[in-house]
């Protein structure tokens, strides 16, 4: 008998999920079937959620605020004797139980071998695992002289693999053994609320910041592991396989992670600096006898810092499991400084508080400490929006890939002399002006591209005009 | 000093079996690893001073014992010249060719190789000291690795003369009278390379019987064996004093039939090990151990602490290389992400004697621990034509199956090539085989692996080389 439960279900516009707006109903309440005990409010509405059954709620699963994905678990019915509901219950609890498993799943096809020789502290929770398995009411086909249940190694691994507890598969194998088929067939007619639900605890557990935030990247960076294997080079001709290392393989890790994570758009523009090149050619001495070096970067850097309290929403990271922005409240700006060994990204903290003659000295002490491979991995951190500066190596426009988890990234191409058509369309000037390519590379989530036209604009009209940008700032 | 990374994915500790075996894996799924190892070369106790230069020196005594007896056969040889020194290269040799090998596999893949003391400063640093200077590394995850050491006699540390079993594969001479306390794997395999270099040698052991985790009937043929290859063996005999003199050790036995003997010219000392728990400053972690000083851990090889794994000796279980292996492959994968899980059903224990013993999955002591009814089938070598070439005749083999389902739950050798003949039995239980698939996989004849085909065949009551009536049950 299935148990009478209420269910998130797509209302029809392929919807996917819904936020919880009010809970209407308590548990303990009598209804009515048609009576509203939900409200959820998607994207495209906000609608009333009606019972399906005449009875006694036993539970509610949700509260106000959270969100629902469809084939969640929002109401369980009490039932004429009352057990189903029990016993969902206590799935649920079994399903959370391991609760040390977060970074690789839950694992239920592992199965204890008793005779094998148990290493030590793990003799009780086998235990008591094997013990919730017996409780087990509804268990498909009790297998019970068989233990352990025969199946290859290969097999179990795809067991633990798809989330399939060996004991509820039935075995089409030879002499009662469970094949991959038998494997593959059980994980299909999985429930998808059972799906549904561990997916989202799993979710709910990193939500809580458990276990360790390095575990996280690594449970995603797995699913973007199931790539086609590369040919044979060697059929073509001589090669040589070179391991990555350090920074190298960071770069790579990262890089993926932005590429995969981050729906990318860059927005290129030519900004005019020639005042500012003036000025800065008056002022490079002057900030030299300081100790730093007045670049074009320093200026956009300066710049930058005063344009990002005007623009939160390019000075932010979003969280897709809480669909929250993360707006912050302060400017270290990232600088993407190429060594030897590859691109390290050194942090400015607080520019936005430090006269432009400060933020020359930091940057040049910055990309010699970086170079000089002298930073702390921790002054590595942190950083809320990064330029990378290819200029003095040449080239325009490109498409900087966004430093994870930042939203934002500004790419510098090389300024130089060009003829700038100004006047209108009946009279044309030309004019030679010192302009600048710029790339602006964000995450789509969370800006449009009205608003990296806009930010670009007024990054363009602070750097034309720089002594009112300097005196601003 | 030695280039540290200040942050790696993978901090391993430890670069035995377990260590290099973890790295590996690690590495070959996409991750940084930095290896630190005490000593400055890979390999471990098992390498080093362990099953490699012992299985080095046995291959030697197999030669001497050979020689020896064949004049039973009608072939007479002079005894032989032995050159302890030359004895010595060659085993170092074979050691140093394979720490050769794994150096040259660690460099290939890119593994940060350090020779450092390290230890635990929080859940994410350790702290490395090396020879001139330390250092600090944070890591993602950290694999403890560091392996066992072996026990000594209460009041009795080891000396000049009182030997571990490392001292004893140095090889210092060949002591004239020897005694080995504890009969167990260490003990039985170096008495009979020291009996076959012509020691005389004595054995005293605690419990009523030799090599107390392999079953009875397999311990017979051995037990009677080193009965004439030892001078004594004395059994329910503890060791209550030893006073190390500068020519000689004396010792005090206590028990019903205490050796008349007191007098050693050395003692090797096998009573067991302990994990190389208690340096690694585990308070700074979360990871917990259990009562005997193993680390606690879960299938994945996690601690109690989520960023910290172990595998190995330090974690408990057999204390086998293999296992040590095997583990470290479970928990880079689960690191990685990876539906990784110790859930091996046959762990083959061998013990490298004259004649061998092995053994994998159920044996006969633990299922009636277990209270668990298994079909027992032996198969004597006596009727094998192979093993009476072989000189073996005292072998047998062993199946331990389901009575119902005649699934092979455990299989248990003795005789010679018992080492490579377990492998067989680990597929078939691994692979959920019945007896049947055994009975009717053709061996080649004659050979030794034939008493493995015998045996199925013999469960199944129609034995071929054995009258039925001799099956045992």
């Amino acid at each position: 008998m299935m148990p009478r439960e209420l269910k998130f279900q797509d209302p029809g516009e392929g919807i996917h999920e819904g936020e919880i707006a009010d809970v209407l109903v308590s548990e303990g309440d009598e209804v009515q079937e048609g009576d509203d005990l939900l409200v959820v409010e998607t994207d495209k509405a906000t609608t009333e959620l009606p019972s399906t059954y005449s009875g006694k709620i036993e539970k509610i699963h949700v509260r106000a605020g959270d969100v629902v994905e469809v084939g969640d678990l929002l109401v369980t019915f009490a039932s004429g004797a009352g057990e189903e509901a029990q016993e969902e219950e206590a799935q649920d609890e079994e399903k959370s139980g391991g609760g040390k498993a977060a970074a690789v799943g839950e694992l239920p096809g592992l199965e204890e071998f008793e005779e094998q020789e148990t290493k030590s502290g793990r003799n009780a929770k086998a235990d008591a695992k094997a013990d919730r398995q017996k409780e087990k009411p509804n268990r498909k086909q009790p297998k019970a002289s068989e233990r352990p249940i025969p199946a290859s190694p290969a097999t179990r691994r795809l067991a633990r693999e798809l989330g399939i507890d060996l004991r509820e598969v039935e075995p089409s194998g030879p002499h009662g053994r469970v094949i991959d088929d038998d494997v593959r067939q059980a994980a299909e007619e999985q429930p998808a609320d059972k799906e549904e639900t561990k997916s989202k605890k799993k979710k709910k557990k990193k939500e809580k910041g458990a276990p360790a935030e390095a575990a996280e990247p690594k449970a995603r960076e797995k699913q973007g592991r199931e790539r086609p294997e590369l040919p044979d080079f060697e059929r073509w001709g001589s090669v040589e396989r070179q391991p990555l290392r350090g920074i190298r393989r960071q770069t790579a890790r990262r890089m993926s992670l932005s590429w995969q994570e981050i729906p990318h758009v860059t927005h290129h523009d030519w900004i005019d600096v020639t005042d500012l090149e003036r000025w800065r050619r008056e002022h490079a001495l002057q900030i030299e006898e300081q100790g730093g070096q007045l670049s074009l970067m320093v200026l956009v850097i300066k710049a930058l810092a005063g344009l990002l309290r005007r623009y939160p929403r390019f000075n932010a990271s979003f969280d897709p499991a809480s669909q929250e922005l993360i707006l912050k409240q302060y400017y270290h700006l990232g600088v993407a400084v190429d060594t030897e060994d590859g691109l390290v990204v050194g942090v400015l903290r607080n520019v936005d508080r430090e006269p432009v003659a400060q933020v020359a000295r930091s940057v040049t002490e910055l990309v010699e400490r970086v170079r000089n491979r002298e930073v702390e991995s921790e002054e590595l951190r942190g950083s809320t929006f990064t330029v990378s500066n290819v200029g003095p190596l040449g080239g325009d426009a490109f498409e900087p890939l966004v430093n994870y988890p930042e939203v934002a990234i500004l790419g510098m191409g090389r300024a130089r002399l060009q003829q700038v058509v100004g006047g209108d369309l009946d009279s044309p000037t030309t004019e030679v002006r010192y302009m600048l390519p710029l790339s602006l590379s964000y995450d789509h989530r969370v800006n449009d591209g009205a608003d990296a036209a806009r930010f670009l604009r007024d990054l363009g009209q602070a750097l034309r005009d720089p002594e009112t940008m300097l005196l601003n700032i | 000093m030695t280039d540290v990374p200040d942050h790696t994915e993978v901090l391993i500790i430890g670069g035995g079996v377990g260590g290099y075996a973890a790295a590996f894996r690690a590495i070959d799924l996409g991750m940084d690893v930095t290896l630190v190892s005490e000593e400055p070369r890979l390999g471990g106790v098992c390498l080093l001073r362990g099953c490699i230069p012992s299985k080095a020196m046995l291959e030697i005594a197999e030669l001497l014992i050979t020689t020896r007896e064949a004049s039973e056969r009608g072939i007479e040889f002079e005894p032989p010249n032995i050159d302890l020194s030359k004895l010595r290269d060659w085993k170092e040799g074979v050691v140093e060719q394979l720490v050769e090998g794994l150096t040259a596999l660690a460099e290939k893949r890119g593994v940060h190789v350090l020779t450092a003391r390290a230890t635990f400063e929080s859940s994410e640093t350790a702290k490395l000291e090396f020879d001139d200077g330390e250092d600090t590394v944070r890591f993602d995850h950290a694999i403890i690795a560091t392996g066992s050491r072996p026990i000594a006699l209460p009041d009795t540390p080891f000396g000049e003369r009182i030997m571990d079993s490392a001292a004893a594969l140095e090889m210092p001479d060949i002591p004239e009278r020897l005694l080995i306390v504890g009969g167990g794997y260490v003990g039985l395999e170096m008495g009979t390379v020291y009996a076959s270099l012509g020691s005389k040698v004595t054995l005293v052991e605690m419990a009523d019987r030799l090599l107390m985790r392999a079953d009875q009937d397999l311990v017979e043929p051995l037990a009677k064996r080193v009965a004439s290859l030892f001078d004594a063996i004395h059994l329910e005999t503890t060791v209550t004093g030893v006073e190390e003199a500068d020519d000689a050790v004396h010792v005090k036995f206590e028990g019903d039939d205490t050796p008349s003997q007191t007098t050693f010219d050395r003692v090797l000392v096998a009573v067991g090990r302990r994990p190389n728990s208690d340096n690694l400053r585990l308070d700074q972690t979360d990871v917990e151990l259990d009562d005997n000083g193993f680390v606690k851990v879960d299938e994945h090889r996690r601690t109690t602490d989520d960023r910290i794994y172990a595998i190995g000796d330090v974690a408990g279980g057999m204390l086998l290389a293999h296992e040590a292996m095997h583990e470290g492959g479970v928990a880079s994968e689960a690191i990685a992400g990876e539906p990784a899980a110790f859930d091996v059903r046959a762990m083959p224990a061998v013990v490298y004697t004259d004649p061998q013993i092995a053994w994998c999955g159920l044996t006969e002591e633990s299922a009636k621990e277990k209270n668990r009814q298994v079909k027992v089938t032996r198969f004597p070598w006596r009727a094998s034509g192979r093993a009476l070439t072989l000189g073996s005749a005292h072998g047998l083999t062993k199946l331990l199956t389901d009575p119902e389902s005649g699934r092979i739950l455990g299989v248990g050798i003795v005789g010679r090539e018992a080492e490579s003949l377990i492998g067989q039995g680990v597929l078939a239980i691994e692979m959920g085989a019945v007896t049947e698939d055994l009975a009717r996989s053709v061996a080649a004849h004659p050979t030794v692996s034939e008493t493995l085909h015998d045996a199925a065949q013999a469960a199944l009551n129609r034995p071929l080389h054995i009258a039925p009536k001799s099956v045992q049950q």
